[in-house]
């Protein structure tokens, strides 16, 4: 095979959603910088969150950074990191408006101001009422985010490299020197030789078998670090949304219950209303996701079956505002002005008009609240002590800064992206001033360039998909919403034979070069393999229920003896060792948590 | 339920002319999208089959194709949309959208797409400084719904590319830059609708849009295409936004 083309660039940012873009745009300041993307950028995944972006701009009623950071710390459970929930809070408002200068088309309330709405886990701390704290565009928040960053990145003439798949980062004991990439269109290998580099490549939610999230969310970045050691922290940690399409995963916003849209179950009762009796179906997500699996075991889904009704009728809603001595009331105009998008998925996958009919609607797994670990300026970090590796950089949810914890509230994934890829972009182009270009290894493409050979001619007799099922499976059976040791143990003796059954049997049908998306699906699986095992390995050695992560043999918290960070770093032998950093507390003193 | 797919195929590295690939499938269910069943032919029978895709729900704009002569995203097509009710097998035939160069199977070069996209300026300019008080600009609600419609495009080139002018000729700049270009110009915050109306009003502008209406009906954001151009034209005419 030829020898890769070489390209240089003082910052290569991998990744072009929310994170990488905003990173891109305030590295681009003096830096010369490139944005290496698998998919066109308007097609990455930010685009498809909803209901809004979490800043205490108090455009509708009192609200301050304060309370939105106390909601974030409660909401994770107590596990985010305090003094990074503070930054994440305090720069929201700042970033929203920045956004918004860049020209994205928030909703309006009267008086011109950006129109906010009610969301999971947001509240007034006085009243512990739920607060209008999400910045919306209907529901195609992402979408406008996604948009307006990208053509931000046009006027500012970015260098994109469009459907350029990276695969390697080449890193010399610990400093970075760039990425190993794939040319889609013609199989080509690149080596982006640069001083800084930045991953901004999303979720890994295709580990499982109903997700919101994107075929292309395979963890590629996460797993690329991790196998060039690299820890990966809170990987136990993984959010189930509670409502996503019944069997089919697509998100429903949880703008739909801040509209007033409320769950119900196959009895015709609110059930929210028992285990959330102050902010009932805006309790935080696994809070939510729970009940509903509860309900279904109790056989109180709808027909006995394993889903439960959210309704956003107006005559449901109406009833329930009634109440609950709430002034407002919906009408079906309102419900198709705030939520066209929902309206249409429900209309087009399920023939539900959502006005009329109740949604069928199941837990979805959905974001990742753990990843690569970074402090509050987006640096990567190499161990529990904290130890900066120079130059490399991850933002989004392919981060783990932490401050979404155990559990992340709804709408701080928006806001985490926009504030940490603006950090991100920051730092590198502070480094990028100081730093020298240091040489490129010898050969840096041979070993990645060697497992692609290896996987396009392996004689083997297993299709990605049958190896996909097999992990999805397993991990959706045994590592989900409620975990115990027996399962999670078959979980990870399951996932050794996948891993092993890939590496001796893996077969593809494509031997091109252009576009051979067989090939890539089957590496990419390899990826959802490695993070779909880190997970495994970090949640059986959690004794404890803490947000995401609940027992059924541990069904307490327990903050005498976890209190702490997970750091899983992947061993050549392919075992995980495990250690352990305090959590960063501050104002907030873990206590139970109750919504 | 069957389903009958006709592909059709092209791979410059096997054989320099397209072909059509037939595949039949068993138990597929109603409820299935056609990349469903693309991917059951790409997973199950042939893993050389070349598409684009990501999200799976109609957001991303990834899978737009010709489906039954029509474009639209695969993944927003219900194979029930395409057969008739209470029958037992479904025919589809999927090509590659029209007017691009096609590079491999149902990819295209989107590059001559985005070239137009990127002639109408489609980023907001607004050089005046932002409001003292640190906080965002003011728009009237009103002012926001002049231009809510166009805001919607996720530049999947379904409605371009159903354009019999836009076939005819591929200087014209398409449905979809148009709508970009609408998306700014009416937004009462940008101030550079003057220059757009300038590459808009050009030769292969908007006068190239006979008002066939494909692109309104392809575009799987329901955007009122059409409306969106007529705008545009009248805001040329009368020099009035």
């Amino acid at each position: 095979m030829a020898n890769p083309t070489v390209h240089t660039f003082d910052a290569v940012i991998v990744g072009a959603g929310g994170a990488g873009m905003m990173a891109a745009l305030y590295a681009g300041k003096s830096a010369n910088v490139a944005v290496i993307s698998k998919l066109y950028p308007t097609r990455s995944h930010t685009g498809a969150a909803q209901g809004g972006i979490g800043a205490a701009l108090a455009n509708l009623e009192e609200d301050k950074w304060e309370w939105h950071a106390y909601d974030t710390v409660k909401g994770s459970d107590y596990l985010a990191d305090q003094d990074a929930v503070d930054v994440l809070c305090q720069d929201a408002i700042d970033v929203v408006v920045e956004l918004e200068h860049m020209g994205l088309p928030f909703d309006r309330i009267e008086n011109g101001r950006i129109s906010q709405r009610r969301f999971g886990g947001h509240t007034n701390n006085e009243t512990n009422r739920p607060v209008y704290r999400a910045c919306h565009a209907a529901d195609r928040t992402g979408h406008m985010i996604l948009q307006t960053l990208y053509q931000n990145c046009l006027k500012n003439k970015v260098n994109f490299f469009d459907e350029y798949q990276v695969v390697d980062l080449i890193r010399v004991d610990d400093t970075v020197r760039g990425v190993v990439a794939i040319n889609i269109a013609d199989g080509s290998f690149h080596i982006f030789h640069s001083k800084a580099v930045m991953f901004a490549t999303g979720g890994w939610g295709r580990c499982w078998e109903v997700t919101s999230n994107a075929h292309s969310l395979t963890g590629d970045g996460a797993a690329i670090c991790m196998r060039r050691g690299i820890p990966m922290q809170d990987m136990e940690f993984f959010q189930f949304h509670p409502t996503g399409i019944f069997k089919l995963g697509i998100l429903i916003t949880e703008g739909v219950r801040g509209e007033g849209g409320v769950l119900i179950n196959g009895e015709g009762e609110r059930f929210m209303e028992r285990y959330a009796p102050s902010i009932k179906d805006l309790a935080s997500r696994d809070v939510v996701s729970r009940a509903i699996y509860l309900e279904v075991q109790a056989g109180r889904g709808i027909n006995g079956k394993n889903y439960v009704h959210l309704d956003v009728t107006p005559e449901t809603v109406n009833h329930y505002f009634e109440k609950d001595g709430e002034d407002m009331r919906i009408s079906r105009e309102y419900i198709e002005q705030k939520l066209p998008d929902i309206a249409d998925f429900t209309r087009t996958y399920l023939g539900v008009d959502p006005v009329k009919d109740p949604m069928p609607v199941q837990p979805t797994a959905h974001y990742a609240m753990g990843g690569i670990p970074t402090n509050v300026d987006s640096e990567v970090l190499l161990d529990a002590e904290n130890r900066v590796l120079p130059g490399l950089y991850a933002a989004g949810e392919v981060a783990c800064v932490s401050v979404h914890g155990a559990n992340r509230l709804g709408t701080n994934s928006l806001t985490d992206l926009v504030v940490f890829g603006k950090r991100a972009g920051v730092r590198m182009a502070d480094f990028c001033d100081s730093a020298e270009l240091l040489p490129l290894p010898d050969n840096p493409a041979e070993e990645i360039m060697a497992e692609f050979d290896r996987i396009r001619n392996n004689e083997g007799n297993m299709k990605t998909y049958t190896l996909r099922d097999r992990m999805q499976k397993t991990m959706t059976a045994n590592v989900s919403v409620f975990r115990v040791h027996d399962q999670m143990a078959k979980a990870i003796n399951d996932m050794d034979e996948i891993k092993t059954d890939y590496t001796r049997f893996i077969t593809v049908d494509d031997k091109g070069k252009q576009f051979n998306t067989d090939l890539l699906e089957a590496w990419e699986l390899g990826c959802l393999i490695d993070l779909a095992r880190a997970t495994a390995a970090s949640a059986i050695a959690r004794t404890e229920s803490r947000g995401a992560h609940a027992r059924d043999d541990y069904p307490e918290r327990d903050d005498d003896n976890w209190l702490t960070h997970t750091f899983a770093t992947l061993q050549s032998d392919g075992s995980f060792e495990l250690t352990y950093k305090p959590v960063t507390l501050g104002r907030y003193e873990p206590k139970p948590r109750v919504y | 339920m069957q389903v009958n797919i006709k592909i059709r195929r092209y791979n410059p590295e096997k054989q320099a002319k397209a072909w059509w690939g037939e595949y039949t499938l068993q138990d597929c269910s109603r409820t299935d999208s056609v990349l469903d069943v693309l991917h059951r032919v790409k997973w199950e029978i042939d893993g050389t089959l070349a598409l684009r895709r990501s999200c799976a729900h109609g957001v991303c704009g990834s899978d737009a194709m010709r489906i039954n002569g029509a474009n639209s995203l695969a993944c927003k097509m219900l194979i029930s949309r395409l057969g008739k009710e209470g029958a037992d097998s479904i025919n589809i035939q999927v090509e590659p959208i029209l007017g691009l160069p096609v590079l491999k199977d149902l990819i295209v070069d989107m590059e001559p797409f985005m070239e137009h996209y990127r002639s109408v300026l489609p980023y907001f300019i607004n050089d005046e400084p932002a409001p003292a008080d640190g906080r965002e600009r003011l728009q009237s609600q009103a002012d926001r719904e002049k231009f809510d419609d166009t805001t919607k495009c996720i530049l999947c080139a379904a409605c371009t590319t159903s354009c019999p002018s836009y076939w005819a000729n591929g200087k014209y700049v398409g449905p979809a830059a148009i709508v970009n270009a609408h998306r700014f110009i009416f937004d009462s915050r940008d101030e550079a609708a003057e220059s757009r109306l300038n590459v808009v009003g050009d030769t292969f502008g908007v006068w190239r849009c006979r008002t066939i209406f494909n692109c309104t009906n392809a575009c799987p954001r329901e955007i009122e295409v059409t409306k969106a151009i007529a705008e545009v034209k009248v805001a040329l005419a009368t020099g009035k936004v």
